[in-house]
This record gives C-alpha cells, structure tokens and sequence, in this order.
C-alpha cells in the first residue's frame, strides 16, 4: 500500500495509499485539540469506573465510591412521591366519606388513588372499569345495588365483605335453596318464576304468575319485597328491574331459586388501610351508579337474612 | 509543497497544533455591514426574553417564552400547544429551505455574517485587539516570554471571554422561564439546578468554542461547509481573488521597473493578515473560506492606495469568473441574484410561511377530544335504557377561562351528565365552565333507550357561550348489547 501513497497536488498533503476507483483519501492530520478531547474521555472514564457502579463482579458490579443505584434513585423517587401525596392522603383521611363529594378536589383525588387500587385488589373479579362478570360478580357501573350505592354503604361494604363466616360485622343474607331442599316442588318454582318474569315485564299475566304471586307473597316477599323491589338491608336484589346478576330468562331463574349462589366478597378491612378503602370507594362511586343524598344503610346491620 | 521523495523520509505528524490566526483590524463597507450583523443579532439574542407582552391575567407577560414545564410556547401574539408543535417543524423547514435559498443566491452568507460562531468569534477578536493590540502585537505578545505584562493582558483578556461567556450562557436560560424572576432566583441561589447546569455548560462552550477553537469548528466540526459546498454550483456568489488580473504579482515598484509584466496584486498579504479563519484566499474557493468578505475591504483598500481599481478580491461566481478570464464581462449581479433556482427556493419558502399564517389564523382555541370507555363498552340500566360512558377532553386554548355547551346529535332519545349532575337533572345539553389555557377532563354519562342498533354512530360536539361561538366536534360510537345477550 505505502508505494501507492502520492502527494495530492491541489492541498499538498499525502494520500493514506487506498484508491477505489479513483477516489483517494486524503492522510490530514488530526487536529491537536481533538486529541486532548480523546485523554479527555479517558480520564472520565476512569472518574467514571471509580464513583458509580462499573467494573462485573462475580455477583455484582463494584459499588463505585457514589454509592449510587438506580434501585436506590427509584426509592428515593418514592419516597419524594409519597411526600407529595402526604397532603391530600392526610386530608382524605380525616375527611368523611359523605362529605368527600363536597369538596371536588379532594374527590377528584380520591377516585385517582381509588382507581390504582381498584386495578390491583379488585379487577380479578369485578372487571376492568368495574364491568362485573355475567352471571358470576355484580357490575359496579350500573344504577342498581344489592347492599347500597351510596359512599357509606360502599365504605362498609368494602370494609366488611359480604358473608364472611369469620366475621361479624359482615354484610350477610341466606336465600335458602328452595329447590334442592325442597321447600318448593319444580310446579311452584316455575310459578314464582312466571311472577317473577311478570313484575319484570318479561312476559304477561297468566295462571302460572297468579299462583306465583300467592307463592312469592308467602316465601320470597320478606326479603324481595311485596312487589320484588328487593331489601338492601338484607342484600336482596331488586326483581322489577332490567338488570339480572345471574339471569333473567326463565332457566336461569329456575336455577337461582333452586339453589341460590349467594356470592361472596373479601372483607378488605384487614388488608388494605381506611384511605385506600376510602378512595377505593369513592372511585366505585364514581363509576356512573353511586347515589347520592340516600341515608347510608344502617351499618352492622348484620341482618341475620333468613327469608 | 512536498514532493513524493519525502515520503521515504520522515512520517507525517498524526496529530497538527492549531496555527494561530491573529486577524488585523480592517475597515470598508463589508466590516460596517458585519458590525451592523453583529449589533442586531447580539441585541436579539440578549434582549428578546425581556420583551414584556401583556396577554392578561392568565398567561405570561413575556414575549418570547418557551415554557417547557408547562408546555407552551408563546411567541409575541401567537401561542403554540404542544399537539402544534407542527408550526414549530414548519419553523424549522423554512429556517433548513432559508438556507438553502440564502446559499443559492449569497453562497456562504450565513457562515460569513450570521452563525454565531462567527458572530462569537468576531466578538472575541475584537476582545483580543482591544487587550492586545492588533495583530502584530498579538503575535509578539504569544511568541514574548511571560513577563508581568503578559500575565496581566491574558488574565483580562481571559476575564473579558469569561464575562461574555457567562452573559451568553446567562441569556439562553432567559427564553425558558420569566426573565426578571429567573435572575433573581438566580442571583439568591433559588432557581432549578438544571438552570445553574445550563449556564454552566453555555458559559463552558462559548468560552472554548469563541476564544480558542475558533475556525477550527468550521473547518473541522461544522458538517454546514460540507452541506454547502455540496450546494453550490457555478452561479453561486463566491469570495474570488481574480487571478487573471492579479498575476503575476509584484510590487508597485517592480511593476513601474517593468511595465506590464505584473498583475494588479502587489502581494501585500493584508487579504491573509485580515482573514479571521487565517487563510489564503489567493489559493482559490477552499472549505476554511467562511465568506466573510473582510479580505474584499482589505484588498480594496490598498488598491485605492496604490491607485488601481477595486475588485481584485470580489464576490464573483465561477461563470463569472470564466467570463472575465477570457475578457467578457460578468452578469449584472440583480441578475445573479434572481436565477431561477434562487426564486424558486424563495417560492416555497414563502408559501409554507404563507400556508403556516393561514393556518395559524383558521385555527379554533377550543378543541374537544372523546375518548369512549371500552370496559365496560354499555352499562344495563334498570329501567331498560343503555349508559354508555365517556371521556371528553376539553382544550380550551385561549388565555381567558370560557364557558361552552356540549351537545348530542344523532342518537334519539338520548341525555347526557357529568359526574357532577345526575341523571334525573339530565337533559340534551350541558354547560361547562373551562379554566383559562388548559385541559378539561370531564367523564360524561350518556343514557339512550335500550331498543336500537348495537353500534350507532353519533356526534358530540361543543360550543363557545361568550363571544365567540366556534367550537369542535367528534364523531363517536354509542354500544348496545347485541341481540340475544
């Protein structure tokens, strides 16, 4: 290569030698500075090796004189985190929950956190966005509820569960299974179910609702209501209405009154502090269903839900 | 130059020291142009942030404000949101086809008079020539031994660069906050430690970059040169030493001696003496030549002194030249300077600016985005209607808080609430009370009786309420279970 090396006539400096067809590079001289920049990035690579963490050991890097980790930066961004948030958390705390509404940036506050909440204790069941699941857990969006739709309601209903054996102030009820222990024969349970289907105006007037209605009024009115209005005291659904947790349709019915699923939650109380829950429920009111300006349901009212 | 034969001999050096460049203090038309240059663009940089604009209570008095904590960026009257940062790319267009327009029809005028490394630079030589004297006495003083002297003239020069430095770095930080409060802040130790970062690294880069690398960034780390020796071409305005009238050079006395055997070049090297990228222009168009043109007053002035006409160092195309080489005379320069290449880059820059002001007067300051909820997509109701729930985010642009009515049309029967309504309060409109310049998130409930198609398209929309009634709208999906389900 060196005997192809030429001085380039128009600048004066040599060629490296390479040629590709015709085209020649020419061997300018780097200027000094550029160099000074190279030792430059040296010694702050070796600043670098020393203070942060750099050179793989068997387990781990060096620790570097810093003592820096992006584990440590990330927990100290927490911890900045959580200080900011102490405010409205502390605020939230010592506000009731009735009165959360009252103050809208507080609320706004509340249904954010909740919202966190909601989507790592909750969706396994009720659903993203609290959709529910047919036929299984109950849709959180909607304008009907068994135990109240109000925040206290929601408050104590998160806090407490529903029919927790092991706790007392659970929210509990027992539909008896009318079929398979035979209170009622499958005759009278299709007519409460043709009286059922009638007050929901899913089908006309017949004989079979006639003798449905005589059959409700003795077994199914003390927690349904006379007219199936349903009892949040004793988490007894609404039966006049549109929406049906586990069916409407005339099997289904059958189903529920022969053996009652009588669903169960979680009482959060234990595992989740009084703000998240607060928030948590603020955020469920918030879904599209919560009422408002209702008298809270009498809490502990256990309700020793026998129809 | 060398020849081959000294290849056998001793290796190139790898590595070249900076030639020192001493530039002598010269006078004409170009230098007044370029103090003229330097003046405006130094007031620009320094004073644009202390221009005060009075927008009202509700956004900031400064005329030029990127706010980047907040997101806007305000420019006298015209304020850009982020999702218009498309008004800054069309900026950045027309400053990427300004140059290309500026190349066609000057050559290298940006490198020559507006860069800032050349506006930077010139401002550090002359720092050094007020210290140190001209060049002559600029380059005793570096070959000189330390004396006290010495050390006194570099400690200030070097305090005067430092000064500038500062300053310079000082007045970026400015286009990003409220000046007057950022210097106080900055002064009482108060302002973000990314402020103290930045001056600290500008003031770092203008003291390398201006006092001591100099023309080594355009020859060595600017790829603009490159760019533009890639765009010129022969009608292209070059600084051009007419060796056809200047060879062969001599003095005037040579030239009295034997007359017509010289050029007009009596080889006085005052075009070398005043070039602030120290080279020979005499050596032809080359990358270190930033087209200052200093070398053009240089040279006029000692043609004047020597009784011959000006223009032997001249901005002069290379057709020009070949023109004037074989005895003609070149274009008229309003004739170079309208080519159709110039004119057609000036056309389509002047319609993107032109299309931006259009758009920019079009656009509304009330923007409505609805997001529908997909989980769940429809919410049984328990009397038989279907809730479907929204998202509506509200711009409102403008620096006064509004209030605006949001409507439904397309989905019969239908009423819509907020989270502060409810649905027996419900009706076809709602009224919204917007904070001035920002985003609204508002959750919108919209029930429409059950029986009807499972998807149906429909559209929301808004309206101003006070003054101006533009507003904005958005087509969007309501649900519906599907038949059987």
């Amino acid at each position: 290569m060196a005997e192809q090396k030429r001085i380039d006539e128009a600048t004066g400096t040599s060629t490296v030698g390479h040629e590709w067809d015709g085209i020649e590079e020419l061997d300018t001289p780097m200027p000094r500075w550029w160099l000074w920049t190279f030792y430059a990035t040296i010694v702050w690579g070796l600043a670098y090796v020393v203070l942060y963490p750099a050179w793989p050991m068997i387990d781990s890097a060096t620790k570097g004189v810093l003592g820096w980790s992006s584990r440590g930066d990330l927990a100290k961004e927490m911890a900045a985190d959580a200080r900011r948030r102490a405010p409205t958390v502390n605020a939230i705390a010592t506000t009731a929950i009735t009165d959360l509404p009252a103050k809208p940036e507080l609320m706004q506050a509340a249904v954010q956190g909740g919202g966190a909440a909601f989507r790592v204790h909750c969706v396994q069941c009720h659903g993203a966005g609290g959709a529910g699941v047919k036929n299984l857990y109950p849709s959180l969006t909607d304008d009907d509820w068994l135990w109240g739709g109000d925040l206290a309601s929601i408050q104590y209903t998160v806090t407490h569960g529903i029919r927790n054996p092991d706790h007392k102030e659970t929210r509990t009820s027992q539909m008896p299974a009318f079929g398979r222990d035979g209170i009622l024969d499958a005759g009278q349970i299709s007519d409460v179910v043709s009286f059922v289907r009638t007050i929901s105006r899913q089908e006309r007037a017949s004989a079979s609702s006639a003798r449905g209605a005589t059959l409700f009024a003795d077994n199914c009115a003390v927690c349904h209501g006379a007219g199936g209005e349903g009892g949040r005291q004793v988490g007894a659904p609404k039966l006049t209405d549109a929406i049906w947790l586990y069916g409407g349709d005339r099997a289904s019915l059958t189903a529920t009154i022969n053996q009652p699923r009588n669903g169960v939650m979680p009482r959060w109380g234990g595992r989740l502090d009084p703000v998240t829950i607060k928030m948590l429920s603020a955020y469920v009111y918030s879904l599209g269903g919560g009422e408002k300006g209702l008298a809270p349901a009498a809490e502990g009212a256990g309700a020793d839900g026998q129809p | 130059m060398a020849s081959p034969e000294d290849l056998s001999g001793q290796p190139a050096p790898l590595y070249e020291a900076r030639k020192g460049v001493y530039p002598k203090a010269v006078n004409g038309p170009f230098r007044r142009f370029k103090w003229a240059i330097m003046a405006v663009t130094l007031a620009i940089y320094y004073g644009t942030p202390w221009i005060r604009w009075d927008r009202g209570p509700y956004a900031p008095d400064q005329a030029v404000l990127v706010d980047l904590a907040n997101r806007r960026f305000y420019m006298f009257q015209i304020e850009i949101w982020p999702h218009e940062f498309y008004y800054v790319a069309g900026l950045l267009i027309m400053a990427g086809i300004g140059l290309f327009l500026v190349t066609s029809a000057v050559g290298r005028a940006w490198c020559g008079y507006a860069c800032p490394q050349t506006v930077w630079t010139d401002l550090f030589q002359h720092v050094d020539r007020l210290v140190d004297g001209d060049r002559n006495a600029q380059v005793r003083l570096t070959n000189g031994p330390w004396t006290a002297e010495k050390v006194t003239k570099r400690s200030a020069k070097y305090l005067i660069y430092l000064a500038i430095a500062f300053w310079t770095g000082g007045a970026w930080i400015m286009y990003f906050a409220d000046a007057p409060t950022l210097t106080v802040d900055f002064w009482t130790g108060q302002a973000a430690l990314v402020a103290y970062g930045t001056v600290a690294v500008l003031t770092a880069t203008t003291f390398i970059l201006g006092g001591f690398l100099r023309e080594q960034v355009c020859v060595y780390m600017c790829p603009w040169p490159r760019i533009q020796t890639a765009m010129m071409d022969e009608k292209s305005l070059l600084v051009t030493y007419k060796d056809w009238r200047g060879e062969p050079r001599g003095s005037v006395k040579k030239a009295q001696a034997h007359p017509g055997a010289f050029g007009d070049c009596i080889d006085c090297n005052q075009c070398v003496a005043v070039c602030p990228t120290g080279i020979d222009i005499r050596e032809g168009p080359q990358i270190g030549c930033i087209t200052c043109a200093l070398c053009i007053d240089a040279c006029d002035g000692v043609m004047k002194q020597v009784g011959r006409s000006r223009g032997l160092i001249d901005y002069c195309t290379l057709d020009d030249a070949a023109t004037e080489k074989a005895g003609g005379t070149g274009q008229p320069i309003r004739k170079t300077l309208t080519r159709p290449r110039t004119l057609i880059y000036f056309g389509v820059w002047t319609a993107i600016g032109a299309a931006m002001l259009f758009s920019l007067g079009q656009r509304t300051r009330l923007d409505l985005a609805v997001q529908h909820e997909r989980s769940p997509l429809y919410v049984q109701l328990s009397d038989g209607q279907i809730r479907n729930n929204y998202t509506l985010k509200l711009r409102n642009m403008e620096t006064r808080p509004r209030r605006v009515a949001v409507r439904v049309s397309g989905l019969p029967g239908a009423v819509l609430w907020t989270d502060a309504g409810s649905r027996e309060k419900a009706g076809q409109r709602i009224e919204l009370a917007l904070p001035a310049d920002s985003v609204t998130g508002v959750k919108l409930f919209i029930a429409a009786p059950g029986a009807g198609p499972a998807r149906q398209d429909f559209t929301i929309s808004t309206q101003g309420l006070d003054g101006d009634p533009r507003g904005d709208s958005d087509t969007i999906q309501f649900d519906r279970p599907e038949a059987g389900q």
